[in-house]
């Protein structure tokens, strides 16, 4: 798979609202339940 | 120790406590290649769908975060259920540790689903088959962890989610044969047991190894939750 260079990639054949809406949004999402739930376990071995 | 495995050993709460981190540690560390690599196949190897174009992407965080809310759900009506029968504080723990990460899954399906049905159905958002019967599987999520929520006593709290979600298990079968029961927008299935995947090779591995990822981060998650809910509880 070639993009031809990284605006290509970002464009994603004219998807690239849907496709970095998705994967932005897990990406966010996971890395907030990762930060609240290591915070967590540090407040609970307190 | 004999030949049977002494399984009740594990139902106490602090001798699973070191097993339950080494064993996220492990999942925590192995989610991260793992993404890494289905990330890489699925942009880099995986080619342009010949209908969806690029759109179709998605696919690799949708159908695993599809999969997995499902999964999470059935898993944590059962050690609910095995909790309400043997009245085992750590099963009724783990149900509960595990409702988050699953009504977050659930969330990522819709959302994803949803930004990937705008550019091939026209839609964001149908009453569909398959779209409502996840719906509903968020709703039973929140709701079981709003129930647990509003009752002050933990053991009452366990019982009381414990029905709830047994009840809602009925729902799973739901969603994953609703689009073969009703004439649904949704594709079917993409891959199954029983006939060859209907996509290429390489469209599969990068949705397996990202399935694989997002298992991991699963049991990452539910582990970790289920450490702080002993550590929380018993000193209480």
């Amino acid at each position: 798979m070639s993009w031809g260079g990284w605006s290509g990639f970002w464009a994603m054949g004219g998807y690239g609202f849907y496709v970095w809406g998705a994967y932005g949004v897990t990406l966010a999402a996971l890395a907030i339940e990762v930060w609240l739930l290591r915070r967590r376990a540090r407040e609970a071995q307190a | 120790m004999n030949a049977t495995i002494r399984w009740f050993w594990f139902a106490s709460p602090q001798t699973f406590f070191p097993l339950a981190g080494t064993i996220a540690r492990a999942c925590g560390w192995l989610a991260v290649p793992l993404a890494a690599a289905g990330l890489y196949v699925g942009f880099f190897v995986a080619p342009t769908d010949a209908q969806q174009g690029e759109a179709y992407r998605i696919i690799f965080i949708h159908v695993p975060a599809a999969w997995m809310s499902m999964f999470l759900y059935v898993v944590m009506a059962f050690w609910a259920a095995v909790g309400l029968a043997f009245n085992t504080r750590l099963s009724a723990m783990l149900a509960s540790a595990i409702a988050p990460t699953g009504a977050l899954l659930t969330f990522l399906a819709l959302w994803t689903g949803s930004l990937w049905g705008r550019p091939t159905w026209g839609a964001y958002w149908v009453w569909d088959a398959r779209l409502t019967s996840e719906l509903i599987l968020l709703f039973l999520y929140l709701g079981f962890m709003a129930l647990q929520a509003s009752i002050e006593d933990p053991r009452r709290a366990d019982r009381a989610g414990a029905l709830l979600a047994i009840v809602g298990v009925v729902n799973v079968p739901v969603i994953y044969y609703s689009v073969q029961w009703w004439n649904t927008l949704h594709q079917g299935a993409s891959v199954s047991l029983t006939r060859a995947p209907s996509m290429a090779a390489a469209m599969l591995a990068g949705m397996l190894l990202m399935a694989l990822a997002f298992w991991m981060y699963g049991l990452w998650a539910s582990l970790t939750r289920l450490r702080c809910i002993i550590r929380e509880r018993e000193r209480a």
